[in-house]
């Protein structure tokens, strides 16, 4: 434990360019929650097992609780608030409404998260794939058996309405790829 | 004896029964809702715990001197510091109904002996949680270690040392649960089964750890916001320990993120933020984290059983005796309700001729114990349907025999059994037909054919096994729940109660229940819970109980007020009650356009000054209801299920998964097999994963999700769930709990179905969880002595 030394750092936040001063210590969950007022990341283990706090970094999901907040110098980063339209909600988040794939809400916008990369990856994911991507995330209400039913209905809507299939932030940082 | 309902609605229902969609969602899912971190006020303060290494040891001093320096420290308190702001330091007990000893209790922070390894002995409050917890690596606590218990088996032994050095033996408290005469049913016995089980501590581990924010600084009134299944107890103890009174203290519980009962409590630390607060005078927060969850969040299910079965020449079941040690961790909180319905709660479905189990409750240096998910009942039913199994192979007879042998049957119900509750009063099981769900159950899964699935499967070197186990679950604990129902003038329906959310859809179900009566949709109707200062009396989450008591609250408070609308508007509209209806928020004169809104109805009760109010009826249209109970809605669920077992790994595969739930009458059928998944998959836990390792210094040794498997995805079947419903006669809506049922028999199931696929090497589990590496033990000790 030093003088925790402050760099800043900029970055792109579920499409917006943002430019912080951080502590070097900081870890990007905090951060996201604390200095961005983004609390829709949650925290649930601290020790990268649970997966609550799942984002986005340049398209890819990783645990906020594990990586430095600095690590996000010039990089692209998304949020649940992030792949959340700006009137009612995405596909994926009404699939997880209609079949009843949360139950307490706390581990599930990390659950949104990696799902959202996965049908970006597979238009098509079996359940089994589904299930692979949800063994990273701990929920202890709902057994999984929803989330996978919720996420086949969601994959299923976006091939049959790929206008609608992911929120425009995504669109960008799809083609920026 | 309890009042019989009429359950009729006298129209058909239009919501309840519904698969409504969840009210609670959309902010979820858009990353809105308001759990107690994303509470963020000005000023807030952030609190750290010092928590003691050791199991066991005398504190001899305490040295902050470094930790004040470092900037951005404000304090750090012991239980000297913390005294001065309390009434009393030691917490006082909860659900204080047993006869127990004094001094039982955890303290707000210890004084001098810990008696675990987390015990909190310094708080530290920062300006941000990471300086605060710089500041608590650098107190130094200088202790001297004391013997200690690592087991409750060890408890008893006559040079045991003693769990904590003011009480002056490790067993808490003896009882003994009988009835009948139990020597001469095995005496007279034509075959005794016997067993040694153990069923093992583990956690609750809602994926929102613990939180409490307190806040002394507008007014001298204390706000308090906690993630707790119980906001008006929080609120008494509040009160109790800081010297306050009611109107002063306001406890909010925010979105909870699960409890599962580990925030069925009120904790040393919410008492001690709320003490920070007041001598500092700023909102002071403090956060668990998950390794906090592991060593200071209360566990359960730690229970050894030495018990033996008699039955008589038609398998039928004599009687059981035996004794059980429960583990209940250093410190007692709450009471021994979790031992008491274990031992109560043996019998579950069957009918026991006589019964005699003696129960010692001991104290150990490990985390305190109450009620996980299931309190109880899940090991009652593990100990029967073991037993059960054993008899099966003794006698030679099936285990779908010997279980529909002994079930009591749909024509004895209400079944009243010989044991009584804790209170005193008699157990009834109200309502069931068990032996229809185990013949629904078997054939959905084609037991009858699982004989040659079984050997075509052997053949081809694979090893299959299919298990099933009943459960019962006492569900809807009274004595009430708080229920209030009223319409705004602007025509909002809002639904007031002590009942808690934490993720099981309360608000929707009682949203819909409301419905049914006002003729609104339910996502028109606003539930308020969890917050003190909107409802004066409550009890909150906990026993499955929240559907049957502040349902039945709701229910009746929506009713008087559906009556007081219809009895206005034929004032108003001048027509008989019988020609009016209630529909999308207005009152109708059937087959004409003459309508009122209900809006307009609770204006006219809102009164007009020198104006009477409208003849016959109170102002405003609401209605308050406390529906009382005295006994308890029993759910059933009979589980089957297919493994697959790996006799090189000692891997076990669940191949099938089907469950029938008896919960009453269903408000929402989605949300009910929601609840009964989570259920199932916490049983799943139970069976084969989650071990709460202590060595024998008292050490814990798995205390991050690495170490403590929760199960995860790809570990879990789909659930096929099968539902019956026979209405509880005991409440207005005909409705049992769910929320625990689903965990009740499924170690039992898996065990049964694991024994099932090792016929060969003739294994009979005993010991829950079963690891790959238990299992494979087993299965190698079997071939050493073959």
């Amino acid at each position: 434990m030093s003088s925790n030394p402050v760099k800043t750092i900029a970055f792109n936040l579920n499409g917006q360019n943002v430019q912080e001063d951080i502590q070097s210590r900081l870890n990007l969950a905090d951060f996201l929650r604390q200095q961005c007022h983004l609390t829709g990341t949650h925290v649930g283990c601290e020790h990268g097992v649970c997966g609550a706090c799942t984002v986005l970094v340049e398209g890819r999901a990783v645990r906020a609780c594990l990586m430095l907040a600095v690590q996000v110098d010039q990089k692209n980063v998304i949020t649940v608030e992030g792949i959340t339209p700006e009137r009612g909600l995405s596909i994926l988040q009404e699939s997880f409404w209609s079949e009843h794939g949360l139950q307490c809400g706390f581990c599930t916008p990390g659950v949104l998260i990696s799902l959202t990369q996965l049908l970006k990856d597979h238009a098509s994911p079996s359940p089994e794939q589904i299930r692979d991507v949800l063994s990273g995330h701990l929920c202890r209400c709902t057994g999984y058996q929803n989330m996978v039913k919720a996420c086949m209905v969601a994959a299923k809507r976006m091939r049959d309405e790929p206008s609608n299939a992911l929120a425009p932030v995504l669109h960008e940082v799809k083609d920026g790829h | 004896m309890a009042i019989e309902y009429d359950h009729s609605v006298g129209h058909e229902p239009r919501v309840i029964g519904a698969r409504s969609p969840r009210v609670e969602d959309p902010s979820l899912l858009k990353g809105q809702g308001c759990f107690l971190d994303d509470i963020q006020l000005p000023g807030t303060l952030h609190a750290a715990f010092v928590r003691s290494p050791h199991a066991h040891a005398h504190m001899v001093s305490i040295d902050a001197t470094q930790a004040l320096k470092l900037p951005g420290v404000h304090a750090v308190y012991t239980a000297k510091e913390l005294e001065s702001v309390l009434v009393k330091l030691r917490m006082p007990l909860g659900f204080p109904t047993t006869a127990l000893p004094q001094n039982i209790t955890p303290f707000v922070l210890c004084p001098k002996e810990v008696c675990f390894v987390g015990e909190a002995v310094a708080v530290v409050v920062a300006t941000s949680r990471h300086i605060a917890e710089d500041a608590a690596e650098l107190i130094a606590v200088e202790y001297e270690p004391l013997p200690m218990v690592h087991d409750c088996r060890q408890a008893l032994e006559a040079n045991a040392p003693a769990v904590r050095l003011e009480s002056p033996s490790n067993e808490l408290n003896h009882f003994k649960v009988a009835y009948g005469d139990v020597d001469a049913a095995f005496s007279q016995a034509h075959r005794v089964v016997q067993a040694s089980l153990s069923t093992h501590r583990g956690a609750a581990h809602p994926i929102e750890g613990r939180g409490v924010m307190a806040d002394f600084s507008v007014r001298s009134e204390l706000t308090v916001w906690s993630s707790t299944q119980m906001s008006h107890d929080l609120r008494q103890m509040l009160c109790e320990l800081l010297g306050l009174n009611e109107d002063r203290v306001r406890v909010i519980a925010p979105d909870v993120g699960g409890g599962f009962g580990c925030k069925f409590l009120v904790y040393p630390e919410e008492i001690a933020i709320a003490a920070c607060a007041k001598l500092l005078g700023q909102p002071v927060k403090w956060v668990e984290d998950r390794s906090e969850h592991f060593v200071s969040a209360i566990q359960e299910r730690e229970q050894f059983w030495d018990v033996e079965m008699a039955l008589g020449p038609q398998a039928e079941i004599l009687g059981i005796r035996g004794q059980m040690l429960h583990d209940q961790g250093a410190y007692t909180p709450q009471g021994i309700n979790c031992p008491y319905n274990a031992a109560t709660g043996v019998t579950g479905p069957y009918k026991v001729g006589a019964y005699h189990l003696e129960v010692s409750v001991v104290q150990t240096n490990k985390v305190p114990t109450i009620p996980v998910r299931g309190a109880g009942y899940p090991e009652a039913a593990f100990v029967m349907e073991r037993l059960l199994d054993l008899a099966s192979v003794e006698l030679g007879i099936g285990r779908e025999q010997i279980r529909a042998r002994n079930l009591v049957s749909k024509a004895q119900m209400p079944y009243e059994k010989q044991i009584k509750n804790r209170a005193g009063a008699p157990i009834i099981l109200d309502s069931g037909d068990y032996l229809h769900c185990q013949e629904m159950v078997l054939k959905h899964i084609d037991f009858e054919g699982f004989k040659a699935r079984q050997l075509a499967a052997k053949g081809q070197g694979r090893y299959i096994g299919l298990g099933f186990a009943h459960g019962v679950k006492g569900t809807g604990r009274g004595p009430f729940e708080s229920g209030t129902v009223k319409v705004s003038p602007a025509g909002l329906v809002s639904v007031y109660t002590g009942a808690l959310a934490m993720g099981q859809g309360l608000k929707t179900a009682l949203a819909q229940i409301c419905a049914e009566q006002l003729g609104v949709s339910a996502s028109d109707v606003e539930v308020v819970c969890g917050d003190t200062r909107f409802v004066t009396m409550g009890l909150g989450g906990f026993a499955s109980r929240q559907t049957v008591t502040a349902g039945s609250s709701v229910h009746l408070a929506a009713i008087q007020v559906r009556k007081k609308a219809l009895k206005v508007a034929s004032q108003i509209l001048e027509a008989s009650e019988d020609d009016l209806e209630l529909w999308d928020g207005f009152v109708k004169v059937k087959g004409t356009d003459k309508q009122l809104s209900l809006g307009d109805i609770s204006r006219k009760l809102r009164g007009v000054p020198g104006y009477a109010l409208p003849l016959g009826v109170e102002a405003g249209l609401e209605y308050s209801e406390h529906w009382q109970t005295e006994v308890l809605a029993y759910s059933h669920s009979f589980h089957a299920c297919e493994v697959e077992v790996d006799v090189q790994t000692g891997g076990v595969k669940l191949l099938r998964y089907v469950a029938s739930q008896d919960s009453g009458k269903l408000i929402n059928p989605m949300i009910v097999e929601g609840q009964l998944h989570g259920g199932i998959t916490h049983g799943i836990g139970n069976a084969l994963f989650e071990f709460m390792g202590y060595d024998e210094q008292a050490q814990p040794f798995t205390t991050t999700f690495a170490d403590y498997l929760l199960p995860t995805a790809t570990e879990i079947p789909d659930f096929e769930i099968l539902f019956h419903e026979s209405p509880a006669p005991f409440n207005p809506l005909g409705v049992k709990g769910v929320g625990e049922s689903g965990t009740v028999p499924v170690v039992a199931t898996i065990f049964s179905a694991i024994d099932d696929a090792l016929r060969d090497w003739n294994i009979h589990l005993k010991h829950a969880p079963v690891s790959p590496v238990k299992l494979l033990e087993e299965i190698l000790n079997q071939e050493t002595v073959s």
